[in-house]
């Protein structure tokens, strides 16, 4: 239990720390999964290639707690500026009507 | 629990209003139970993408701890009468 509350606290600082995270399965040069890969991709696009990512297939703790820590059931999850952004569904409909571009403005981030 | 393209259908029929649902049983390009959805709702009017994905997200909570891949699309009945007509 205290190990839970212990991750719930990390996580709080980890999604602060860099301006775009991203809790995905493998690593951003060998994603694990297609949907972790179509959100390494989607950034790639927008030239975003300074962003913090975690790897959850490394750290069984890491993968449940995210889950609980964003109240969201699936992997990959996206944070800009500590803020949950969405998953792989969310990334993609923002990047077809326009949207991620706005929301990368805001970060400082020009696509 | 054994979850099925049916049973996610009625779910979301029942509990989001959803006018229109398409589900599309996906498990067989994956490892284990995968489903795609799409879900049409008066709900949604006025919420944003992650507000709806949410919702569905709570419908579907006990289903979703059985399926290993989820992927879904919301539309009010308004933006799937003008994506069908495109």
């Amino acid at each position: 239990l205290c190990a839970a509350a212990d991750i719930q606290k990390d996580l709080g600082e980890m999604v602060k720390k860099d301006k775009v995270v991203v809790f995905m399965k493998g690593t951003p040069a060998q994603p694990m999964c297609g949907f972790s890969n179509a959100v390494v991709q989607i950034l790639r696009m927008h030239g975003v290639d300074d962003y913090a990512a975690y790897n959850v297939l490394e750290d069984q703790d890491l993968r449940q707690g995210v889950k609980v820590f964003s109240n969201w059931p699936t992997i990959p999850q996206v944070y800009f500026n500590g803020e949950f952004l969405g998953g792989c569904d969310i990334l993609l409909q923002m990047h077809q009507n326009g949207d991620l571009v706005e929301e990368l403005k805001k970060l400082g981030i020009k696509s | 629990m054994v979850v099925s393209a049916e049973h996610i259908k009625d779910k979301l029929t029942k509990e989001l209003g959803a006018t229109h649902v398409d589900v599309e049983d996906t498990s067989s390009n994956r490892c284990a139970a995968s489903f795609k959805v799409l879900v049409v709702s008066p709900q949604f009017e006025g919420k944003q993408l992650l507000q709806r994905h949410r919702m569905v997200n709570t419908c579907l909570a006990e289903e979703l701890k059985e399926i290993h891949a989820f992927e879904q699309k919301t539309l009010t009945p308004e933006q799937w009468e003008k994506q069908k007509s495109q």
